[in-house]
């Protein structure tokens, strides 16, 4: 009844093909077959965000979607994210900020801030919007408002370049 | 945890699905999947096959028809959030859909999952019941509609049959002189609420519905409460709401607690139920 299903993907702009257990859940099959390990495994049930990735261009919890429903579909990771410069700001400022002490929330940190900054197209999030944002994200070092100090210089200084 | 192993279909189309729930007594339907997942990850559920329904686009639309909203069951709880539809038409789940949970998870989260599921402190099935709604239910036997006053059973308990599926929900749009008030009290942000109060005035016709959520097995209409507050009495619609609800006390709050709390809200929700 659980027989291997066959998928293909992309990643990180990647295609990627691989044969799995119906089971597997999204930041699992990145971790353990495609050596990503850039997203973590807190919880499993949807609330800490330390799995947090982006599946056609929308942040997801990696532990509550099954690989084979990404068949076809676009994933986004910290790595990937990363590597295209696209958040190259916003991890600047989390260094300036002392925004991380062990790490382990900051991937699913910067993906969902990232969301925010995105959908706010130029105008800049209040510390409020950018707190109910994060509800989501548990940082267990907490450090929440010098990551909220974080988000909130990236919103002012992509709103004045986007002037 | 991981999730016990299960077998997995994805759905082509509705009939589709409704044949591979047919063949299937143990399946379970795998919507957003932001409750199921979870309660597979820690194995309080093991299907034998998960039917995936992600892939119906007809299922997945947010329309206006005949003085009505309908909307698709698959339709994302974000999509829903940061409709100009749903803002003009249906201003109380607007209202509503910012207190789910968190924004990864209303990416995914559906509206007619949060429906079948009908966990008794979510704020969907009571925006519903306030609204008057109506549920569209597909299965190889044809297709049903359910009101929502019919709809809510008991504990995740529904008026869906094994072999059935939601297909859409439906309110009637709001009109000019319509008040809808929303207001819930939860310890953090997009956590389930200890108590909430999802609340609708019609003016034509003139109908006041309160519907409680997170004090009992179902959300629950305070009638007493509506005809106090009906009659322009607040003090006596919040002394009604002690004997409209029953609530079991848990580990957040005790039942006296959550009775005190559902009088709080229901001030705050008529505050906002006054004309501007």
């Amino acid at each position: 009844m659980s027989d291997r299903i066959d998928i293909a993907l992309t990643v990180n702009g990647e295609p990627v093909r691989a044969e799995i257990e119906p089971r597997q859940n999204l930041v699992d099959f990145l971790r353990e077959a495609l050596q990503l390990t850039g997203s973590h495994i807190g919880c499993e049930h949807g609330v800490c965000g330390a799995c947090t990735v982006r599946v056609d261009g929308v942040i997801v919890r990696g532990c509550l979607l099954l690989a084979v429903q990404c068949d076809g579909l676009s994933v986004e990771t910290i790595e990937g994210i990363s590597d295209t410069g696209e958040i190259a700001d916003l991890q600047a400022a989390f260094c300036a900020r002392n925004a991380l002490q062990c790490g382990f929330c900051t991937p699913g940190m910067l993906l969902t801030a990232q969301e925010l900054l995105r959908r706010s197209n130029g105008g800049a999030p209040s510390r409020e919007e950018i707190r109910a944002h994060l509800s989501g994200n548990y940082c267990r070092c907490t450090g929440y408002q010098a990551i909220v100090d974080a988000v909130e210089d990236v919103a002012s200084n992509r709103k004045r370049g986007a002037r | 945890m991981k999730p016990a192993p299960f077998a997995y279909a994805k759905a082509r189309s509705l009939d589709h699905a409704i044949a591979l729930l047919d063949g299937a007594p143990e399946a379970r339907i795998l919507a957003g999947g932001q409750s199921l997942m979870p309660a597979l990850n820690m194995r309080l559920s093991a299907p034998s096959l998960l039917v995936d329904i992600n892939r119906i686009s007809e299922l997945s639309q947010i329309t206006q028809r005949n003085g009505q909203l309908e909307f698709g069951a698959l339709a994302r709880h974000a999509e829903a959030e940061h409709s100009r539809l749903v803002a003009q038409l249906a201003p109380l789940i607007a209202k509503a859909l910012p207190h789910i949970a968190h924004p990864a998870i209303r990416n995914r989260g559906t509206i007619g999952g949060s429906i079948a599921l009908a966990d008794p402190a979510a704020e969907l099935p009571a925006c519903l019941l306030a609204l008057g709604g109506e549920i569209e239910i597909a299965s190889r036997a044809g297709r049903r509609t359910v009101a929502a006053d019919a709809f809510f059973k008991g504990l995740f308990e529904t008026a869906l049959s094994p072999g059935e599926i939601i297909t859409t929900i439906r309110i009637p749009a709001a009109q000019p002189q319509d008040r809808f008030g929303f207001a819930e009290l939860a310890r953090r942000h997009g956590d389930y609420a200890l108590v909430g109060l999802a609340a609708a005035a019609r003016a034509k016709p003139r109908v006041l519905r309160l519907a409680y959520f997170g004090v009992g097995t179902t959300p629950i209409r305070a009638r007493a409460a509506e005809a106090a507050l009906e009659r322009g009495d607040i003090d006596a619609a919040v002394a009604a709401v002690a004997s409209d609800l029953d609530p079991n006390g848990d580990v957040h709050a005790s039942a006296a607690a959550k009775r005190h709390l559902a009088g709080v809200l229901l001030r705050r929700v008529a505050a906002q139920l006054s004309p501007p």
